[in-house]
This record gives C-alpha cells, structure tokens and sequence, in this order.
C-alpha cells in the first residue's frame, strides 16, 4: 500500500506528475515571474533544497532487462504553505533556487491548479514547445535518402 | 609496502600555486567560463560526464577549466565529487524508443520508419582544418523542414524482431537486484547488467581499442550497425513520499545496436545477436565500441571460446577503468623511498655473494691448474 | 482536496548534516557500550506513537536502501510512514524479514525475534536492527549484561517486553555471528544490546 501526501483522485495524479515535469525543466526566470504573479505565497521549508544524486537506468538492448547506466545530480525540496498544502519538487542538476520555486508552484497548484495552469503551465508549455518544435525541424532538415547503386550490369 | 613521509609543505602549496597560475595562463587573454566551455567544448563535456558517470553539464565544464583540458584529471574531479552526495535511488529504466532524436542512423536498412537523420555530425566532413574559426566566426542559421513534427522513430532491430530473426532482449527477472558495482566489488563472472555499466564508464580510448581488435579477428563478431540515434530522453523517479514516478528532466544520451553474429544450434533456429552500448551525451565512437565489447564478452550466453582480450571478462573489466588505472599507474611517482632502499640493499647483498662466489670459483680453479700443473 | 495529511507532517532534523552526525555517534556509542544509556541532544517531534530517539535514529540512520517494518501499533498511525517515506526515502516493508531497521512502539507484543532479518554466515551485517520503543530503561536492577563492550558485569532491564524475552536474547546470542541488534528507546535516551552481548537474569 502506498500513500500519497495530497494524494487526490488519480487522474489529478496524472496532471500533477504534467505540472511536477513541467516545473522541472522550466527556466529560474520563467519559476520566479510565475511565483511573483501568484504573489508569493508565504511558506516554511519542510526540506530545504538538498542536492543528491539518482542512479539513471537504461535497458539492454533498448528494451530489455534494466542496468545502471550512471548518475545524474538531482535536487530536490519541500515547501509548506500556511494554508496546509505541500508541495515538492525533484529536478536534474545542482539547483536549489529553482527547486524551491518549483516546490512553491505545486504547492500552490494544490490549493488553486486553475489559477497555476495560466500563470505557468501554459505559457510555459508554450515556450517548451516551441523550442522541441525548431529543434525537431532542424533534424529533419538533416533527413537523408540513401540510394543503392546498381553494381554491374543488369 | 607504503611509508609515510612528512614534509616538503610549503613546495606542496607554492606547486600549487604555480598550477593555478599555469592554468590561468596568459591574463592578456581572456579567462574562460565554464559556460564556454559547456557550450563550445560539448563533446569534452560529454565525455567527461560519461566517464565520471555523473550527469551533471556545469559540473563536468567546471572540472575540465579546473583541470586544465586534462580529462582523465577532470574525470576524477567528477567522481570524487559525486561521493559527497547521497544518493535519492533509481530512475525509472529510460525509454530510448521514445527518445527526441537528433540524429539516427541505420547501416542495415536504408529506407526505415522514421528515417535516417544526420543531424550534427562530423560524418561526411573533409578533416579540412577550418582557418575560418580561429578569426571567429557567426555560423549560419540551420535549415529547417516541416513544422517540427516529432519524429517517430521505433527501434530497427524490432524489424528483426518481427521476424525472429535476431535474439529477444532479455526481460527483467523478478527478484534480481540491478547490480550496481558503484555499491558492490565487481565479482566474477559479472551479470550483463554489470558488464554495460563497467563499459558504460569505461574509458573510450581503452574501449575503442578492443572494439577495433574484435574488427581485426580478435574476437570477432561480424558486427552490422543496426542503429545509431543520439538525443534526449525523459528520466522519471518515483520518490518514496510521493509514491508515484515524477519527471525530472530530460538527458542526452547516444544509442547503438549492434546486429551481430549469427548463431544457431539443433533446437533454435539461426538467429542474430546483439551488442549493445549506451552512452551519456554525444559519442558514437564510445556507444559503438561499447556494444562490440558487450557483444564480445557474452562468450558464456553462445558458447564461444574465450581466445581474444576483448573476450575476457576479467581483463576487459578490471581495467576499463580509467581513474582507477591512473592511480594505479601514477602512484609510481610518489615517494617510494623505503621500498627502493629495501631492494637497493638487496641488489648490493646479491652482487657481493655474487662476487665471492666468482672468487671462490676463481681460486678453486687457480687451485685446480696448480695441482694439474 | 484534501491536504490533511501533509498539514500534520512534522519537521525533520533541524540542521541535517550535524544533528545526523550527533545521533549517528550516540547510537553507535549505545551499541559500543551495551546496557548504557545515552540522552540524544538532538529533538525530533514525530508523529504517533514513535519516541523521539526512535525517529531520531530513522532521520539519521535509514535512506532507500534500508527498508523499514513497523509494528502494529506504529503502523496504525499513518501519519508514522508518511513522516518516515518523507524524510528518509525508505521503503515500509510488510515483511519483517526484508527489513534493515524495524521500529516498534509496542514491545509486549513484538514478534519472535527470529522473524526478522537473521544475516548469512557471510553477509552477518544483513540483519534486521530492532529499534524498540518503551516505558522504562533502567540500569539500577534487572538482567545482567556481558561480553564484548561490557567492562565486567552491568544490570539492565526495560519494558513491558515479553514474558519470554531472556530466553529470545539467549537464543538470538547462540546464532552469532548472525542474529539481530536490538535498541531500546524511551523518550530520548537510547540503550542498546548488540547480537554479541551475553544476557542473564
């Protein structure tokens, strides 16, 4: 049996697991004007940011039986509001800043998603996808058809 | 034996001092960043992420200004570092298949789903040295096609695999840990699982070597790249206190799959093997030769026989290493004073019995020619 | 939406890196030194029915690679595996066997000790370390204690434990090398009484 803090209906598990990765690789000015335009909530580190490592796995073959492939630092942190909620946040990299402002987010996001998904996750996810959108085009620009020559007669 | 020795502080810290002053260089030319060196020097990142096996760009860039371009030296900074750190646990396995690829290559099919992708490469370059960059210059914008559509690209092999025609990778066993040799010593013989992490972090001169000796009949394999793909993947990780995976970014990682050897016996049809590499950033000369040294160590699964290095479990996997052969190797230039003395009195006392044996023969011949006389 | 839990989990160490350190050393103090009490400085306030030292003990001693069992008593409080999972990232095993620390609240009614993690011949450090909540420790009266740690002969008794338990410890001492460690806790002094420690009434 696993319990969840703020475990609500799974299918919020769904969109918070959406706005957890988005706050994870969303840039410290794009967390920081967010957290500003929720009016920066007041709030007590239930874990302050902490930098740690997690072992990354791969699978051989691709798809097969899982093997540790090698670390990757990772920080994390906790956030309480006044108002009860908790929000966390685990992220790549040394970065306790954006840590916190990611913890604050969810927390808030907790309390208020509506108000969190136009102050952050959509402009966000807008920038995001723009960004994969350029560097997708730019790879395919680079597709190639190779064509086989006919060796010899006939 | 190791013998303390004491002393020589002040020219411990002067040498360093004159490191940090060599490192700097000359101060009319401007100092680098480590941004810069993340940014302009990102394969040397890459490397050094993979072989101090610690994803982590600022921090790879930051050793290689530290140790001066030494990346074997900046590896160790990397791995030193990552041991102050606790560890949170294990990622979700990464799903290469649904990687954001950048580049994706196939020497065994030319038409295949999602098709073949350059991307950035230094394929198909002339090795021309380029005087234009040492001036500096702003390159220009990168084509484009299509609206940024993500590229569908399944694995190749799994053409193969329709057909049965190449070995089925192996599932997870329940109730097997995945071993982690930065937790236990690598024992003998090692899992596969073992095996591609050793490689994984192993040095990619060493692993290019025995690649290349499978290449010249040490060992071969008959290998075919199946596919090459480079670009990022999601890493999610379930917290405890959550109870639920989360995603934590995105990495970089280079993939290959090797088609390998075909083998056969009365009861399976013949099939084709695979090798296996998988690489942190950008490296395809190291995930290529990592799956021909996976290929050529899986001797024990195909009952071949071990007649080549890259063969050897043992050889293969003890040295690869290549922080711990560095140690291994520049610890010669510490002080070994005591043992030299030890050995020095030694050889002094074998050559004087040496010598009065050859007196003593001497004269016991002197004294044979007298009494023949 | 409901928030409840998280409003009642409590803090962990102040000031990880040094109260860890400060509980790491008085712990491994208590083990050195069988039957001696110790008074951690370090103050955790856990929920439910866990003693300070107990949750001590957890913040500084268990990660994700120390699965955790908890009694019945402690498991009846939610609110202890969510503090522990939040501030330990360890795993809360049904299975006593699978545990590298098992936490108690209720030592009357504990478990046989041989349910636990026992270690292997090879592997004796793979055992369970029972760490057991109760109502009195004291050093004036009760069993005597000896072996590796003891100078001579100490007196030790705590509870409520079973009616039986000199005779578990007896049987847990003949499995040396293998066999659990056992810490008794009670508010925040700790005591321990190590596979190695030779208990007599």
């Amino acid at each position: 049996m696993v319990m969840q803090l703020n475990a609500r209906r799974t299918d919020d598990t769904v969109a918070r697991q959406h706005l957890m990765a988005t706050a994870a690789v969303a840039t410290l000015d794009e967390l920081e004007q967010a957290v500003a335009r929720l009016g920066r909530p007041a709030c007590q580190d239930l874990r302050a940011p902490e930098i740690g490592l997690v072992m990354l796995r791969g699978r051989m073959g691709g798809d097969g039986a899982p093997f540790n492939m090698g670390e990757a630092t990772v920080t994390r942190a906790a956030v309480r509001l006044e108002t009860g909620e908790v929000g966390m946040s685990y992220l790549l990299g040394r970065d306790p800043s954006r840590a916190r402002l990611a913890a604050v987010i969810d927390a808030v996001w907790l309390r208020d998603s509506a108000l969190v998904e136009t102050v952050f996750l959509d402009p966000v996810q807008a920038r995001m996808e723009a960004d994969r959108r350029e560097a997708a085009a730019r790879s395919a620009a680079t597709r190639v058809d190779f064509f086989t020559l006919v060796r010899g007669e006939d | 034996m190791y013998v303390a020795v004491k002393g020589g502080e002040r020219a411990i810290d002067n040498a360093h001092r004159l490191l940090d002053h060599a490192r700097r260089g000359d101060p009319a030319v401007p100092e680098i960043t480590p941004a810069q060196i993340d940014e302009q020097l990102a394969l040397a990142v890459d490397r050094v992420m993979a072989e101090g096996s610690l994803y982590d760009r600022d921090l790879a860039a930051l050793a290689i200004k530290q140790s001066r371009g030494d990346l074997i030296e900046a590896i160790f900074l990397v791995r030193a570092f990552r041991t102050t750190l606790p560890r949170f646990g294990a990622s979700e396995p990464v799903d290469s298949g649904a990687m954001r690829i950048e580049r994706r290559v196939s020497a065994t099919y030319k038409d295949l789903p999602g098709g073949q992708v350059l991307g950035p490469t230094f394929d198909y370059t002339h090795r021309l040295v380029d005087f234009a960059l040492a001036a500096g210059v702003s390159p220009p914008e990168p084509a484009t096609a299509g609206q940024g559509e993500a590229i569908d690209a399944p694995h190749v092999t799994g053409l193969l695999d329709d057909e049965g025609l190449i070995e089925v990778n192996p599932g997870a066993q329940a109730d097997h840990p995945v071993g982690d040799l930065t937790r236990e010593p690598l024992e003998f013989p090692a899992g596969r699982d073992l095996r591609l992490q050793n490689l994984a972090r192993g040095d990619e001169g060493f692993l290019l070597a025995l690649g290349y000796s499978t290449q010249r009949g040490f060992g071969r394999t008959h290998p075919f790249v199946g596919e090459i793909r480079f670009g990022e993947v999601e890493v999610a990780f379930t917290p405890e206190e959550l109870g639920f995976p989360v995603s934590l970014g995105r990495v970089a990682l280079t993939e290959c799959e090797m088609v390998t050897q075909f083998a056969g016996t009365a009861e399976v049809a013949p099939q084709f093997t695979r090798g296996y590499g998988l690489v942190f950033g950008q490296s395809e000369r190291k995930a290529m030769s990592m799956a021909l040294v996976d290929r050529a160590l899986r001797t024990r699964e195909f009952g071949e026989d071990v007649v080549a290095p890259a063969q050897d479990e043992e050889f293969v996997l003890s040295h690869s290493d290549n922080v711990q052969a560095t140690g291994f190797v520049e610890h010669l230039k510490l002080p070994h004073y005591v043992d030299f003395q030890a050995e020095l009195g030694l050889v002094r006392q074998l050559r004087r019995e040496h010598a009065e044996r050859a007196a003593a023969k001497a004269s016991d011949a002197a004294a044979h020619r007298e009494a023949a006389e | 939406m409901s928030a409840a839990l998280s409003t009642t989990l409590s803090a962990g160490f102040e000031r990880p890196v040094f109260d860890a350190q400060a509980v790491f050393r008085c712990v491994m103090m208590a083990m050195a030194r069988p039957g001696l009490i110790r008074t951690l400085t370090v103050a955790v306030k856990p929920p439910g029915r866990m003693a300070p030292a107990a949750a001590a003990l957890a913040l500084a001693m268990c990660d994700f690679e120390s699965p955790v069992w908890l009694d019945d008593a402690l498991a009846a409080d939610p609110a202890v595996a969510e503090f522990l999972r939040f501030h330990t990232g360890a795993p809360i095993v049904a299975d006593p066997r699978k545990a590298s620390f098992a936490f108690l609240a209720d030592g009357a009614e504990m478990p046989p000790l041989d349910c636990f993690a026992l270690g292997s011949p090879e592997y004796p450090d793979r055992s369970t370390t029972l760490v057991i909540g109760v109502d009195w420790i004291d050093t004036e009266s009760g069993w005597r204690l000896a072996g590796p740690g003891v100078n001579g002969q100490t007196r030790f008794s705590a509870g409520p434990l079973p009616h039986d338990f000199l005779g578990r410890l007896s049987d847990n001492r003949g499995l040396f090398p293998r066999g659990v460690d056992l810490v008794f806790v009670h508010g925040d002094r700790v005591a321990a009484i190590p596979r190695s420690t030779v208990v007599e009434k």
